[in-house]
């Protein structure tokens, strides 16, 4: 049969695992994970780990910010409604002190005060949005991508109050008459759903770094890889420069981080 | 019976126009949903299968679909491996579209007269071809 869902223990299995547990006085619980399917994913969770370096340093002139905020919105098909009230980014810039807001420091330098920040989703260790979600269209990938499942999304809006970093857009509207050139290979949004940052996971998926990785290479502004290799240059540049990540003191463990 | 005369010719008034759809269109045949496959790319393909049996995709396509959709979004499989072992990379948009480029004559087609109302293009965008 060519559609079938593969499960991971058949009735038998299933039926001694239940009859163990209950006798070794853990209920039902070990046959049930036997019945998951992501049982086997579940514990591969610690195989990757996506995470990015943006080093401001690099962030020098307007056009630094744009190729980047350009590129990830044309790949993404994300709109522009001309207004702040409805607009939709997925990666955008923000002054400082909205970006850290925790930092109380009154004497600074000039140039980190008026300096704005290139912020996108942080792809949370632990993710409020995800907590939140009533239907699990916001989920958490065992690469540690914080992703959204459009067909999903009922348009509730928990997880944009429940995001400390407002990473989340909401459609408002009708979001195509407002999509300059639409990018034929990516999907568009519908009016009453909410979206965001996704890591590029259509391009990691086939090896590419993410778009707005890619538009700034040749002064590497972003840098991207895996916390979970040694090698990996996002683990290189963490262990050479003090790195600092947004409000810390949430718990939320953002996969984002900062050189200033 | 009371008013039988006024009963009698609202009952056939009533018949009337309750039959009268049935009544005119009888002999007339609708036209029968004709699918079509002849876009550019299929043409140039030298056998001409889908990624499974015509029968197979006409009685399944919307389940293999939400299977598709399930496997990409939430598991991250971007590749499908057919009933030969053939593997296929897993989209609406780069995948079924490349070859069925014509939307309006093929998916529309039965859509329309089955009165079946697909949610796919509200974010899925068709393609220009």
């Amino acid at each position: 049969m060519v559609m079938s869902y593969e499960s991971k223990a058949n009735r038998r299995q299933f039926l001694k695992i239940l009859g163990f547990s209950t006798l070794s006085g853990l209920g039902s619980i070990p046959a049930i994970w036997a019945l998951t399917p992501q049982f086997a994913i579940r514990n591969l969770q610690s195989e990757k780990r996506w995470a990015m370096v943006v080093d401001m340093k690099k962030f020098r002139t307007e056009e630094d910010y744009k190729k980047c905020i350009d590129a990830c919105h044309t790949i993404h098909n994300v709109p522009d409604f001309g207004n702040p009230k409805d607009e939709v980014k997925w990666i955008w810039k923000m002054p400082y002190r909205n970006t850290f807001p925790e930092q109380e420091d009154e004497y600074i330098s000039d140039g980190v005060k008026q300096m704005p920040f290139m912020v996108l989703c942080n792809h949370c260790k632990n993710p409020p949005c995800v907590r939140v979600c009533p239907t699990k269209a916001t989920f958490k990938r065992i690469d540690g991508i914080v992703q959204m499942d459009y067909h999903r999304c009922i348009g509730c809006r928990f997880c944009m109050a429940a995001c400390p970093y407002g990473s989340r857009s909401f459609n408002f509207r009708e979001p195509r008459p407002f999509i300059k050139e639409k990018n034929p290979e990516y999907p568009t949004r519908t009016r009453g759903v909410v979206e965001k940052c996704n890591f590029c996971e259509e391009r990691l998926s086939k090896g590419l770094s993410p778009a707005c990785v890619e538009a700034c290479k040749d002064n590497k502004a972003l840098i991207f890889g895996d916390l979970n290799d040694p090698d990996s240059e996002v683990r290189k540049v963490l262990e050479s420069n003090y790195t600092i990540r947004r409000k810390p003191e949430l718990g939320t463990q953002p996969g984002v981080y900062y050189i200033v | 019976m009371y008013n039988g005369s006024k009963i009698i010719v609202g009952l056939i008034v009533f018949a009337g126009i309750v039959t009268f759809p049935f009544i005119y269109n009888l002999g007339k045949v609708n036209a029968k949903p004709e699918p079509k496959i002849d876009t550019p790319v299929i043409q140039q393909l030298k056998e001409k299968n889908c990624i499974e049996s015509k029968e197979f995709m006409k009685a399944n396509h919307m389940q293999l679909l939400n299977k598709w959709r399930d496997m990409v979004v939430r598991n991250g499989k971007r590749v499908y491996v057919n009933s030969k072992g053939e593997k296929y990379e897993i989209s609406l948009q780069n995948t079924c579209l490349k070859c069925h480029s014509n939307k309006k004559e093929f998916c529309d087609e039965c859509h329309n007269y089955m009165s079946v109302k697909t949610h796919c293009w509200n974010c899925h965008l068709e393609s220009k071809g």
